[in-house]
């Protein structure tokens, strides 16, 4: 291996560092890139995915012979836990019927948050039946709108008819502590959720 | 005579075909990546390596996910996937996947949410 004038292995953290994920899911306009941009360390960044082969399928389908290209965006931040771990947030793309061809999106992440404007509850439906469908252990956020009305946290749990152990959380995804104090709420319920496995072996 | 037509592809799709000499996925060791791997260079580009390999390894020096570098060289995911599975199979970069919670054969990992926990608490 020729690793002549090539400073690499550097830092013995680059040769460690290893990351982790979570998803920012949620309706359409609930704040995710938002949420992202406020409470990453770097300008947050888009990456695309362009999909051919799968569009081709919704395609016939839908009875239309041309292939269409489709792209899909996500947007994502990085918090660097410590010298050796970093987290990545990914927010779920906004057109929600492309969620299925994004495979694996959810494997291997931590968990998720998902954002709920209480003004358009429904907006955010899908994506709470998207992460009990595949298995995402989640917290909700309530994004707080300057002109949100204030429910009672119990009231929002009936009307998402979201199981009593999931933590619903307020918040103001513009806010970096905010938005953070979220993401530290979905840590606690995974450890939660653990010990709760890990007692009952 | 018509005018010439311009030699922009507006959809990239031609680009994309010859960065990947046609192929369209990954096989091997890249057809698990996920956008939050980790690549890191293990080897400085080769003379005559193809432009956007030696791109990659450059900006690889310190880790970067897979995410990060398709933002950086304005790849679309898949696209990169094959690029980099070119550069796995030859040795140049190493590839490491995101940390799950949970552990088939470990079970729960609670020392990994711990970790996470009191980086995010000292935000």
């Amino acid at each position: 291996m020729d690793l002549k004038g090539f400073d690499q292995p550097g830092s013995a953290a680059a040769g460690e560092t290893r990351s982790v994920k979570v998803m920012i899911a949620g309706g359409f306009g609930t704040g995710k890139t938002t949420m992202v941009r406020s409470v990453s360390d770097i300008k947050p960044l888009t990456t695309e995915e362009t999909l051919t082969q799968a569009s081709a399928d919704v395609d016939r389908l839908i009875g239309v012979a041309d292939k269409t290209e489709t792209t899909v965006s996500l947007d994502f931040g990085k918090i660097s836990i410590n010298d050796s771990l970093v987290l990545y947030l990914f927010g779920t793309p906004g057109q929600e019927r492309f969620w299925f061809l994004w495979n694996g999106l959810f494997k291997g992440a931590l968990g998720a948050v998902v954002l709920v404007d209480t003004r358009r509850l429904a907006s955010s439906f899908r994506a709470i039946e998207e992460m009990e469908r595949q298995n995402v252990p989640f917290v909700v956020a309530l994004n707080v709108f300057p002109d949100s009305k204030d429910y009672p946290v119990e009231e929002i749990r009936d009307a998402l008819d979201i199981s009593p152990h999931i933590p619903v959380v307020a918040c103001d995804a513009r806010d970096r502590t905010s938005s953070r104090d979220v993401l530290v709420a979905l840590i606690r319920h995974l450890k939660e959720r653990s010990a709760v496995v890990l007692e009952s072996r | 005579m018509s005018v010439p037509r311009r030699p922009t592809d507006p959809s990239g799709l031609e680009r994309y075909y010859v960065l990947t000499k046609g192929r369209s996925g990954p096989g091997g060791s890249a057809s698990s990546l996920d956008v939050a791997t980790l690549i890191v260079s293990r080897a400085a580009p080769a003379p005559g390596m193809q432009h956007e390999h030696a791109e990659i390894i450059r900006r690889c020096r310190e880790p970067l996910s897979v995410a990060e570098l398709g933002a950086h060289l304005h790849l679309p995911f898949n696209i990169l996937a094959v690029l980099l599975a070119d550069l796995l199979e030859a040795g140049r970069v190493e590839a490491r996947d995101p940390i799950p919670a949970h552990d088939a054969g470990r079970g729960p990992d609670l020392a990994l949410l711990e970790e996470v926990l009191s980086g995010l608490e000292r935000l």
